[in-house]
């Protein structure tokens, strides 16, 4: 409460840079900081040192052998099964991330673009679904796509079909839908705020100078957004590989992702080594895999110029 | 080309309005299919009826649930916004060395998968012989709520002028004095907001509470169970439709208030700049 009121303004703070001053209001910042960042250390940092730790270490039956080995990671590269679940879950976040930032960037797009005095608004009203339960939206599409569902029912009442299909409940498909309706409002706000920062003399600039809407668009505004465009991919992409909820309620057997298997370690198998081997696994693919998105999306930036 | 232009924007409203659409679509289901007779969701409904609704109160395990819930709810909210009040004010008012790595490592939540969080904690509570309850529950919770903590309180606290606090200094109030009568009213909105924001994560929350709880059930865990059982999918939509508005309500005041918060600081500060 004295920090908040010793306060000096900005104007001072810039000439003193050499002065104890300055030291002063690092320690002050510091300090003011540190509940929070330890909070951090303790319950984030230690943690996934520990899940690391364990990953080297062996289950025997209740307690765990601390001898180094690299044995988990072995079965967790190498056992089918966790490999195809990894291959799985890589792929529906690689392909939920794309069908969001497609589906998102025009949204985006409209609401900073022509999104006018509404501009506000419109955020509010893609952000409120978002707020609502995860776990109730991931049911509530479990409702559409089951066997007596809403989409069964209505496309029969259109008589587009004879008999409900099973064919949209339980499978990988239906995780990808309902993961990609789940992440959408992740996508929209950082494409938006990086739209925002567009220049719109550039794009007026690139219109006078003879391109058309589409070609100013492609040459000026999409890479320009492309900042947004990573952060939203990233954003999707790492959490929902581990995904537990969606594969759960609507994966069935052929929708299963790794996390239902590392869930499986902690708690039925009761093997913490492999599962925190398969945490690891998975957090160090996933980042490759966002790397390589990165590095994708800004060589495409380079040659839209 | 002109006609294009003219094209564009009728062509992407309509895209918008489909996609607003597509977000609203299967969250309004729930509500439908929480007043049919029927047990099984599809249409046509079979008749209206809030019996699914009487039911609720009468269920010991979901009150106990209730109670649960707003007991995580309100520790875990009070606990966040006070680590996020420490760390925005310290983010938008201090320069230092390390600012920016911190402000990440405690954003960190917010991208990670939510499973690897929870299991990560998990190990380490069992490891520090904390018996799994309520409490691990809220110390997950309060993790995860930082985060968003953080954003709204940022947002409330940049163009916070801090000349208005200094000029109360210099007329003689005292630290106390300038925090109350001129700090707390300038922040208050992105406080309340952020403890609105934080609590509706923590209600609706359910992988970290279902790693981290011993025996007692929050709402989504208690849900979670019952989504087992075909026959009690009625009553689940019907207690969903309850969350779902209880999460609107405090999500419109929470913007509103985060809304006031930022014209405030700005307005204010931009007079006396």
């Amino acid at each position: 409460m004295t920090v908040a009121a010793e306060g000096s303004p900005p104007l001072r703070m810039a000439g003193a840079r050499r002065n104890p001053l300055l030291q002063s209001e690092a320690v002050q910042g510091f300090a003011l900081i540190s509940p929070t960042f330890v909070y951090a250390l303790i319950l984030l940092v230690l943690p996934i040192l520990v899940v690391i730790a364990h990953s080297f270490w062996t289950q025997n039956y209740l307690t765990i052998d601390h001898t180094f080995t690299l044995e988990n990671y072995r079965i967790a590269l190498t056992e089918p099964i966790y490999r195809d679940l990894l291959w799985r879950s890589l792929y529906i976040s690689l392909t939920v991330s794309l069908l969001t930032v497609a589906l998102a960037y025009p949204i985006a797009y409209f609401i900073s673009f022509h999104g006018g005095r509404h501009k506000s608004l419109w955020l509010f009203l893609i952000t409120i679904p978002f707020w609502t339960s995860y776990l109730l939206r991931v049911m509530s599409w479990k409702v559409i796509l089951g066997y007596n569902g809403v989409l069964n029912s209505g496309l029969m009442g259109l008589g587009i079909i004879s008999e409900p299909s099973d064919a949209l409940l339980y499978n990988s498909t239906a995780v990808i839908i309902t993961l990609t309706h789940a992440w959408a409002t992740f996508a929209i706000l950082p494409i938006f705020v990086s739209l925002e920062k567009v220049d719109r003399t550039l794009v007026e600039a690139a219109t006078d100078l003879g391109d058309g809407p589409l070609r100013s668009f492609l040459r000026v505004t999409l890479p320009l957004s492309a900042p947004g465009v990573i952060s939203a991919a990233l954003i999707v992409m790492i959490p929902t590989v581990g995904d537990y909820v969606t594969p759960k309620l609507v994966g069935g057997k052929d929708g299963v992702m790794i996390a239902n298997a590392i869930q499986a370690q902690f708690g039925k198998a009761s093997n913490w080594p492999l599962g925190a081997a398969l945490s690891v696994t998975t957090m160090i693919i996933v980042s490759l895999m966002a790397g390589a998105t990165v590095l994708v999306i800004r060589a495409l930036q380079r040659l839209a110029r | 080309m002109t006609a294009m232009r003219r094209f564009l924007p009728g062509w992407l409203s309509s895209y918008a309005t489909l996609y607003i659409l597509f977000l609203y679509l299967p969250v309004i289901f729930l509500p439908i299919f929480s007043i049919n007779t029927a047990a099984t969701p599809k249409f046509p409904l079979s008749g209206i009826t809030l019996h699914w609704y009487e039911d609720l109160p009468k269920t010991p395990a979901l009150i106990d649930a209730t109670w649960n819930s707003l007991l995580v709810g309100i520790s875990a909210s009070i606990l966040s916004t006070v680590l996020g009040i420490l760390a925005a004010r310290s983010i938008t008012r201090y320069r230092y060395p390390g600012r920016r790595t911190i402000n990440g490592l405690i954003m960190a939540p917010l991208v990670l998968p939510e499973v690897i969080v929870a299991i990560s904690m998990l190990l380490v509570m069992l490891q520090l012989g904390l018996s799994l309850s309520l409490f691990t529950v809220v110390l997950g919770h309060v993790l995860v709520c930082i985060p968003y903590s953080m954003t709204v309180l940022t947002s409330g606290f940049e163009g916070f002028d801090r000349s208005l606090e200094e000029a109360s200094a210099d007329l003689g109030e005292s630290a106390f004095g300038t925090f109350r009568r001129v700090t707390l009213p300038m922040v208050a909105p992105a406080i309340i907001s952020s403890l609105l924001v934080c609590f509706t994560i923590s209600l609706d929350e359910f992988i970290i509470a279902f790693f981290l709880t011993g025996t007692e059930a929050t709402l989504p865990i208690y849900i979670w169970g019952q989504l087992r059982f075909a026959a009690k999918l009625p009553g689940v939509l019907a207690l969903g439709t309850l969350l779902l508005l209880a999460s609107f309500v405090l999500m419109t005041i929470a913007e509103i208030l985060r809304r006031r918060a930022a014209r405030r600081t700005q307005n204010e500060g931009g007079l006396h700049a």
